[in-house]
């Protein structure tokens, strides 16, 4: 159903005088001409013919070494390490930055208070510091120990066995990512009108039925543009855990290059893999975000 | 409703003080409800109506004062222990040597489920449909099986006049049928006491008398009610009591022919000559 419609097209008025001089229903009518714009759209498709034949006819780009790569099971396997940090990143970063999202809307000082610190500082340090820190975790605390707080423990992990490259690099990237999470999932909750919530409330309906039911998918609509930018931005930032020697995309890519020294070919197998499953992510995204947009208008 | 209720107290309000910061919006109110009734108040903007109204259903805390529904206090508990001994005939101390507990949240969201508010701006849930609006709160709240609910939900919306909308988004419907749709919804929980929030002061002139017709067959039907509205036609034609409200104090009360045609105060009387 449809909230708006066309005005009537009235075609039976009749011209307003018999001599015809406002009959305009009669008269042809001449569009406005735009001569510039077809001079930029040639100036445009000149520039384009000219890049598309380089990228045909340069040696330089070395199609063959491209398709040599693109599919090959060592990158393949980078591939599937760079959508595993990224999983890994997104899920753990959200489920976190959606309980400091509600530490900041609660109504202890405290609560709020932390949560305010873990964004600030996470937001501050450069994702790349951080990395390092969390990949040399070892030197400063060599056992986690779980058990009473300040007591005995009761089982501990070897922070060394424990904390591998992998591991150091998806806790990096999901603390990191959680700040982000919990502004965006806050700024989210706050969009939905508070009348939704007095709603709510006068009609007796359980807290956390509230959230999950009334404010979330409300507030899903706002979350998910952003969400989908920071999946996205996390996707390619992963390119960051090079630096942790993980074989991730663009790692493993180096290292190739590294040896066989063609270096254009191989950046363009990482960038054609990261633009492809981002194009995949944008689909993904135009589908979530249908589903939220239940009973809107826009 | 039976008979026998009729003419029973179902809202009680002593001396309920409210302030915002450091304006006062209710000034000591004190106001009797009795079951089967129907109280409108009026008053100017600012005039501490509507904030009267939601300390009701405890959507706004009192600072002071109490306000009982069907019995109960409204957001608090009394301290059982206290209530026993001034029983047993010691005390002459009345409720001082007593306890008002705070109830939890969930014990508040409890006791709303039997008072119904219909707000100024409907409040719909603009995600679900009409039908699963309606359903949400018995469902959630009382925990019936959802087949019942949606089967009285349907029925409640056929007696607002809407059957045929069960499926649609609030979006899709008019101020008036958003508005009915709420009235729906409130019914639902099946509350002792329904509470509308200025309903029609939202809508498109040519909407109003829909919903307003709506209200006055639950006030035939014998629901207790009270009204915050503009509407001093229908204060007339379906009040008990109209209360009269101005800075945060009940002006006068009384029956609608008294109020309204013979006003006693001069605050009421230049209130009606700009309203009428």
């Amino acid at each position: 159903m449809s909230l708006t419609s066309d005005p009537p097209i009235d075609t039976t008025t009749p011209a307003t005088t018999a001599d015809g001089a406002d009959d305009h229903a009669a008269l042809k009518v001449v569009p406005v001409r735009h001569p510039w714009r077809w001079a930029a759209i040639v100036a445009t498709v000149v520039l384009l013919a000219q890049f598309a034949h380089g990228f045909i006819t340069n040696s330089g780009w070395e199609w063959g070494v491209f398709a040599e790569y693109f599919t090959a099971d060592v990158v393949l396997k980078a591939v599937w390490v760079t959508l595993q940090l990224t999983f890994y990143g997104t899920a753990l970063g959200f489920a976190l930055g959606i309980v400091l999202a509600f530490m900041r809307l609660s109504a202890s000082r405290f609560l709020q208070a932390v949560a305010f610190g873990y964004i600030w500082a996470f937001r501050s340090i450069p994702l790349i510091v951080q990395l390092l820190f969390w990949f040399n975790l070892a030197y400063l605390y060599k056992e986690l120990k779980f058990g009473i707080p300040f007591g005995p423990g009761f089982f501990s992990f070897d922070t060394m066995g424990l904390v591998g490259a992998m591991s150091a690099a998806v806790l990096g990237l999901a603390l990191h990512q959680a700040a982000y999470a919990a502004e965006i999932v806050r700024g989210g909750v706050l969009a939905v009108d508070s009348g939704q919530l007095e709603a709510a409330a006068a009609l007796g309906i359980p807290r956390l039925r509230q959230i999950r039911r009334i404010v979330l998918p409300q507030a899903m609509r706002s979350i998910l543009p952003n969400a989908a930018n920071e999946v996205i931005s996390l996707f390619k930032g992963t390119s960051i855990v090079s630096v942790m020697a993980i074989g991730e995309l663009f790692y493993q890519v180096q290292v190739i290059y590294g040896r066989n020294g063609r270096v254009v070919p191989l950046l363009m197998v990482a960038t054609v893999w990261y633009v492809l499953l981002t194009s995949a992510l944008s689909v993904l995204q135009h589908y979530v975000e249908r589903h939220f947009s239940k009973g809107t208008t826009r | 409703m039976s008979d026998a209720d009729a003419g029973r107290t179902m809202v009680d309000i002593k001396a309920v003080h409210k302030s915002f910061g450091t304006l006062e919006v209710l000034r000591g109110i004190d106001l009797e409800v009795r079951t089967g009734e129907v109280t409108v108040v009026l008053g100017p903007s600012g005039s501490g109506k509507s904030t009267l109204l939601r300390t009701i259903n405890h959507l706004e805390k009192v600072d002071s004062g109490w306000i009982s529904v069907d019995g109960s206090l409204v957001g608090y508990r009394r301290d059982n222990r206290a209530t026993a001994r001034r029983a047993s005939g010691k005390g002459g101390g009345g409720g001082r040597a007593g306890k008002l507990y705070e109830l939890s949240e969930r014990e508040v969201l409890k006791q709303r489920t039997q008072i119904g508010f219909v707000f100024q701006n409907f409040n719909l849930f603009p995600h679900l449909t009409v039908l699963e609006n309606i359903a949400e709160a018995p469902v959630s709240a009382l925990k019936r099986p959802r087949k019942d609910a949606l089967d009285r939900a349907r029925r409640l919306l056929d007696r607002v006049g809407l059957a045929d909308k069960a499926g649609a988004y609030p979006k899709q419907l008019s101020g008036g049928q958003q508005q009915r749709v709420a009235i729906a919804r409130a019914l639902a929980l099946e509350p002792k006491l329904l509470l509308f929030d200025e309903p029609t002061s939202a809508l498109d002139p040519e909407l109003v008398g829909e919903v307003l017709d709506v209200i006055k067959d639950l006030a035939l039907q014998g629901t207790t009610m009270i009204v915050v509205t503009h509407e001093i036609g229908f204060a007339r034609e379906v009040a008990d009591t109209v209360v009269f409200m101005d800075e945060g104090r009940i002006v006068e009360q009384g029956a609608p022919g008294d109020v309204l045609d013979a006003p006693r105060h001069d605050r009421t009387k230049a209130f009606l000559s700009k309203v009428l």
